[in-house]
């Protein structure tokens, strides 16, 4: 399987450029690029209907390109898709796991689609259910999983070929907290084991936690693509956002205030701040004398989730987001 | 991908789909009973009218009514099979793991080869199971010869692999159980509306071309020859013809649904 890498692009693991798909007029992607050094994982974020499963079932061969070329494990996927599904595994976001039969039979119909010899193959699957204790439920038919071991079994299955590439779609929607943890620490031992991990999510504290490089996949293009560091630092520094009850006195306070930003609905301000001691004492001093008191006090660092409806455009609602920061 | 690959990939798809049926056996038994019900129905209960009605004269002895529908029954038989099998790859195609299959680098077909074979193997085990109860209740072949025995079994396989190739099309295009179940109804309608269970001779003559033109009459009536002795006539080339036509055209669009992108 690696072996038949070309050295040239044995660094990039996948790559994409120009990337379009549509369904009927109804244009999904609109020229994708995404460039992703092996051995990282990668996590495609955007909202629902942003276009991220069609980028997965595309690359990993499930559908074909509208237009666009790309390279999976330096085989191209229209050319060779053959040669791209030996070198990936691929977990979709629903469950791709044969109800009808148990998970150990599940595992061994993947050990032989691998022509994995028997007694290899028995012994990587029980190692498999082992690693994600499932060795107790091996024997009970795949439909009375709960949703947290249908995801586990179904990534177990993904991993009996030893997949140089690993595509998740969203690996943790619908599960429990717990679950989501252990998923989490399931992703980060992958990579651990040299393995190129692509992932989507709508979750940023799952791309902040687990991703090398994130990309804000929005209506069909990417709208910006960093470290999760990088990203944060694309948007306004963080805020103090002081909330009141009294119209009369948020009226005071915004009129002294020149540098806040007025959200006149809710009777907030947003003071452009690091959140330092030092400037929240000089704020909270300058409020005791101005005799305004604010009922609500809170301080706000950016994190993706501030990219994230930045780039977006995020819901109208958004309490927190400042205007200047909306495209 | 090498042939041996291919002939690995669809034994473990066979496998799964085995394992299924040997899992699961209702479905199956379910369909298994249509035909018995239907057998000892027409021997049973319409039997002494029927018998009569075709000039055996005997009133009472059933046994030449028997000998006449039996044949009918065992293609009927493979009819109501195959509308399991339209409903598990129609069940099938709305499970997640269909997709896992489309991106593992295994031979392409083997999902729609380890359907077909399984569904010919069930269609084989059931027309045993019936033919079965119809030698329980009577049935004998009269002068068939080992040849002849041989040439009967081929026959119905050849009609069971024709009629899975479309019951695996209409599983394709239906979206779920249901609906695969309404679609592969004709095949069982069509063995009720051919001369499983009267001669065509016997129906109004405005009916009698839907009888004749249509695969299970020429089936049927080659089965009878073999094990009967009547006539088969050119039925014989007619039922292998249809046999192959709807082979290939059941081949031919359950595989370019199959190839199609998937939602």
């Amino acid at each position: 399987m690696p072996s038949s890498v070309m050295p040239t692009s044995h660094q990039i693991a996948v790559s994409a450029t120009g990337l379009r798909k549509s369904y009927g007029d109804k244009t999904v992607l609109d020229g994708i690029d995404l460039r992703i050094p092996a051995g990282s994982v990668f996590a495609l974020l955007g909202p629902n209907g942003a276009g991220k499963t069609t980028v997965v079932k595309i690359l990993s061969t499930l559908v074909s390109a509208g237009g666009g070329q790309a390279h999976v494990a330096g085989h191209d996927i229209a050319a060779d898709p053959q040669a791209v599904r030996s070198a990936i595994g691929v977990t979709g976001q629903f469950s791709a796991v044969d109800g009808l039969i148990t998970g150990e039979e599940n595992m061994l119909l993947m050990a032989d689609l691998h022509h994995l010899p028997k007694p290899e193959g028995r012994r990587i699957a029980a190692d498999l259910l082992e690693r994600f204790d499932l060795s107790e439920a091996a024997k009970k038919p795949a439909s009375t999983y709960s949703g947290g071991m249908k995801r586990r079994l179904d990534i177990a299955m993904t991993l009996v070929g030893n997949p140089r590439i690993i595509f998740l779609d969203e690996p943790t929607t619908g599960l429990d907290p717990r679950s989501r943890h252990t998923m989490w620490q399931i992703i980060r031992e992958l990579v651990t084991d040299g393995v190129t991990v692509f992932l989507t999510t709508q979750y940023l504290e799952e791309a902040d936690e687990l991703a090398d490089r994130v990309a804000v996949l929005n209506d069909g293009k990417i709208a910006a693509e960093g470290t999760p560091e990088e990203l944060k630092r694309r948007v306004p520094g963080g805020h103090v956002r002081l909330r009141f009850t009294d119209p009369a006195a948020y009226h005071r306070a915004a009129t002294a205030l020149n540098e806040a930003t007025r959200d006149d609905e809710a009777l907030a301000l947003q003071i452009p701040s690091a959140g330092s001691q030092r400037e929240l004492r000089s704020l909270l001093d300058w409020l005791d004398s101005a005799g305004v008191e604010a009922d609500e006090l809170t301080v706000h660092t950016p994190d993706l989730d501030d990219v994230f409806f930045a780039l977006t455009g995020g819901p109208a609602t958004v309490p927190h987001q400042p205007k200047e920061n909306v495209r | 991908m090498s042939p041996s690959l291919a002939v690995r990939d669809s034994n473990t798809m066979l496998r799964r789909n085995l394992l299924h049926a040997r899992r699961y056996p209702s479905l199956t038994l379910n369909l298994l009973l249509t035909p018995i019900v239907l057998l000892l129905l027409f021997v049973y209960v319409f039997g002494d009218v029927m018998s009569a009605g075709m000039g055996g004269g005997g009133g009472a002895d059933r046994s030449a009514y028997i000998a006449y529908v039996v044949p009918g029954i065992l293609m009927m038989t493979i009819g109501g099979t195959v509308v399991g099998t339209a409903v598990s790859v129609s069940n099938d195609m709305t499970e997640g793991i269909i997709a896992r299959f489309r991106t593992m680098a295994i031979h392409r077909g083997s999902v729609l080869i380890g359907h077909v074979v399984g569904s010919v193997l069930q269609c084989i085990a059931s027309v045993v199971l019936v033919g079965a109860v119809a030698v329980a209740i009577g049935f004998r072949s009269t002068d068939a010869t080992a040849l002849e025995w041989l040439a009967a079994l081929g026959l119905l396989a050849l009609v069971a692999l024709a009629l899975t190739w479309i019951a695996v099309g209409m599983g394709m295009i239906s979206p779920n159980a249901e609906a695969a179940s309404n679609n592969a109804l004709p095949l069982v309608v069509l063995p009720l509306i051919s001369s499983a269970f009267v001669p065509v001779e016997a129906m109004p003559g405005w009916f009698q071309p839907i009888a004749e033109y249509q695969p299970f009459t020429p089936a049927i009536e080659t089965l009878r020859g073999l094990l009967l002795g009547t006539e088969i006539g050119y039925n014989g080339w007619l039922a292998v013809a249809w046999c192959l036509a709807l082979s290939a055209l059941g081949y031919t669009w359950s595989k370019s649904t199959f190839n199609r992108d998937p939602k």
